[in-house]
């Protein structure tokens, strides 16, 4: 608790104790000063700034309120309410404060990921030093328990790393030499010496705290309705106070004494300010529960867009599909699937063709390149070689038909390789690209979630396709797409969908940034590590699992019914209170417990929003 | 140009967009936001931005003398 709000905890006690002793029967005839002295401790930082507001001309402003509300009860006679209001309001104050500054601290240890220093090793001494001091080709070095500081190669070592924090994932991944490492992560144990391949403002982690420090400068709409709410809220309270302190009296219904008792009642709930703070505070909450599971949103509208998606869109290479190929089938003639597979492994051991690594990674066995000569790569074909002096060659359809060779039976739905020995047909092996795991569950998921339509788009063939759609169950698929009709596509679903909700994109990132740019939410997925996905997209899921854009969804949904359960629920409040304190039925303590009690009730539910994702 | 700044002791929500609005209202500012939540003002400009800045500081100091900008 920060000094400011310890003080303004002390006042309160101290003001609530004089309070209570005040109704004590033995101390009835000091029962005035005590309330007075109360009402000062409490209300004289409020008369204070409500008199200094007023000389700059800012009438409307809720110090000045509760002062007017306050004076008219001393005015009155009604000392405990005069009291009772200053009391509460700083109470509901005070809670407010408290409920934002845990919510900020649960932030920013969520977000705990920035570095502290780097050590670099520098004429073969380790200097200790800031990570922004550090240039790129430099050595760092990390220890056990300590935070890698910088993008880098590892060159020496072994260690296992907590991603967790930027990515939500709580398995630890093992990285040794050669292998890429990111800024953020916790090196759990060993030490590595890392080569910096970016500085530290290019880094992953000051990418992501960027990206999250900035999040809440995009409004949501219900932010700004609030907002606007709050700006006419206020003055309409007020001038409808005034109206019945003056205007029935004055007409011969009842005293002035009455009337201005209820005008005080109107005054008392005046404020916004719970109203103005909890749904901020939802959307922060919920931008905060979306990064803790690897999801970064870039702004409270996105969240806004996300509850209300029509049509969910997705690129099916790296998205759905791992987008690295393995093999699905071996189909020899007349030799055996070894040698088939063996000589498609040396035909294709200088292609680093997504097809030749999975061919490759499927022959276990290492390649004697002795055995291979005269490669020579046919484009758009294959590739042609001698291996142990046969004319070998590997390649698709066309080259088949370059050899004369027809009537044999092909996957129809899947790429594949077709072998052929000294102008022999040999066979074929297919390749597929492998469906991510969760994605198989991802359609039906979005359509519980209230989705109504999902579409893949994807460059590869329509039998591949619809094959993969089938197994998604996607509702339509769009194939043999160039890039610029993925982006036409897109604009055509816009236009179809209703006009209320939403279309979301969900791309690898790489190079569907206008895809991602022109939908209503354009998802990243993988973004960790690629700078243009973060920079193009409104969304960016850290890992490559599909289901995270089911969380998303979720708490995108539950922080909007967060928010629109406090509206209704504040301003619902809050009217039935005018309703009563116009007729005479609500009185001033009825006022400043209906207030409060909607403020503290308002900012619990807010507080809610950080804890909408479980694991 | 797009610059983010913080905000020292902005205590109400309803102030922070108090000075949103008068903020976005200065000649020469594109868009202006004020975050309640991370105590931040993010301002787009193509003005001179110390200008800018200091037009900005006597609107805080009007609206919420208490709270500062730290430039």
């Amino acid at each position: 608790m920060s000094k400011k709000l310890k003080k303004s905890l002390w006042l309160i006690v101290a003001a609530g104790l004089l309070f209570v002793l005040s109704w004590l029967p033995v101390l009835k005839d000091v029962k005035v000063g005590l309330l007075i002295i109360s009402y000062l401790i409490v209300g004289w930082e409020i008369i204070q700034k409500a008199l200094r507001n007023i000389l700059r001309g800012h009438v409307f402003d809720e110090n000045f309120l509760m002062s007017l509300a306050t004076f008219g009860a001393w005015y009155l006679g009604e000392y405990a309410e005069a009291v009772a209001v200053m009391l509460f309001f700083q109470v509901g104050e005070f809670f407010q404060k408290y409920a934002v500054n845990r919510s900020r601290q649960s932030i920013s240890d969520l977000m705990d990921i920035r570095p502290d220093y780097a050590n670099v090793l520098r004429q073969n001494k380790i200097v200790k030093t800031s990570p922004e001091d550090v240039k790129i080709g430099e050595i760092i070095v990390i220890k056990a328990g300590e935070k890698i500081p910088l993008d880098g190669l590892v060159i020496k070592g072994s260690a296992s790393l907590n991603t967790s924090a930027l990515t939500g994932e709580s398995l630890p991944q093992d990285i040794s030499k050669g292998d890429e490492v990111l800024s953020g992560c916790i090196n759990l144990n060993g030490v590595i010496e890392v080569k910096t391949t970016k500085e530290y403002g290019a880094s992953t982690v000051a990418k992501i705290l960027d990206l999250v420090e900035n999040a809440s400068s995009q409004k949501a709409e219900l932010e700004n309705f609030i907002t606007r709410f709050a700006k006419w809220y206020t003055p309409i309270v007020v001038i409808l106070a005034l109206i019945i302190a003056f205007v029935p009296p004055l007409l011969g219904f009842d005293t002035f004494r009455e009337w201005s008792y209820r005008a005080i009642t109107f005054l008392v709930i005046s404020c916004p300010c719970a109203l103005v703070i909890s749904i901020p505070l939802s959307f922060f909450g919920g931008i905060g529960a979306a990064s803790k599971c690897g999801v970064l949103v870039k702004g409270g509208n996105y969240l806004e867009a996300l509850a209300k998606v029509h049509t969910a869109v997705f690129d099916k290479t790296g998205t759905l599909t791992k987008g690295s190929f393995i093999i699905s089938e071996i189909s020899p003639q007349g030799i055996s699937k070894k040698s088939l597979l063996e000589t498609a492994a040396y035909v294709e051991s200088m292609s680093s063709h997504p097809v030749a690594l999975a061919i490759k990674a499927a022959w276990k066995d290492k390649l004697d390149l002795k055995r291979i000569s005269k490669i020579k790569e046919v484009a758009g074909k294959g590739i042609m070689a001698e291996l142990d002096g046969k004319k070998v060659a590997a390649g698709n359809l066309k080259m088949l038909q370059d050899f004369g060779i027809s009537n044999i039976t092909f996957p129809k739905d899947k790429t594949a390789v077709y072998i052929v020995i000294d102008g022999k047909y040999r066979g074929f092996i297919a390749v597929e690209d492998e469906v991510k795991t969760t994605a198989i569950p991802l359609s039906r998921n979005l359509k519980q979630q209230g989705i109504k339509q999902t579409v893949m788009l994807t460059g590869d063939n329509k039998r591949i396709a619809s094959r993969v759609g089938r197994l998604l169950k996607i509702d339509k698929i769009f194939a043999e797409l160039l890039p610029a009709d993925k982006l036409a596509k897109i604009e055509q679903l816009m236009q179809t969908k209703p006009q209320t909700s939403t279309l979301l994109f969900v791309g690898d990132g790489i190079n569907d940034a206008p895809s991602l740019a022109r939908s209503d939410i354009g998802i990243a997925m993988g973004g960790i590590g690629s700078d243009a996905a973060l920079e193009a997209a409104d969304v960016v899921i850290m890992t490559d699992e599909p289901s995270k854009i089911i969380d998303a969804v979720k708490i995108a949904r539950g922080t909007i019914l967060i928010a629109q359960e406090n509206i209704v629920f504040a301003i619902g409040v809050k009217l039935l209170v005018l309703v009563l304190g116009a007729l005479g039925l609500a009185s001033i303590w009825a006022a400043v417990f209906a207030d409060v009690g909607v403020s503290v009730i308002a900012i619990l539910n807010a507080a809610r929003a950080l804890r909408l994702y479980k694991k | 140009m797009k610059k983010s700044y913080q905000i020292e002791d902005l205590d109400c929500a309803n102030c922070a967009a108090k000075i949103e609005a008068a903020i976005k209202k200065i000649k020469g500012v594109e868009n202006a936001s004020v975050s309640f939540m991370t105590q931040k003002l993010v301002i787009e400009t193509n003005a001179d931005i110390d200008m800018i800045m200091a037009e900005v500081k006597k609107v805080v100091k009007d609206i919420e003398p208490d709270c500062t900008i730290i430039l």
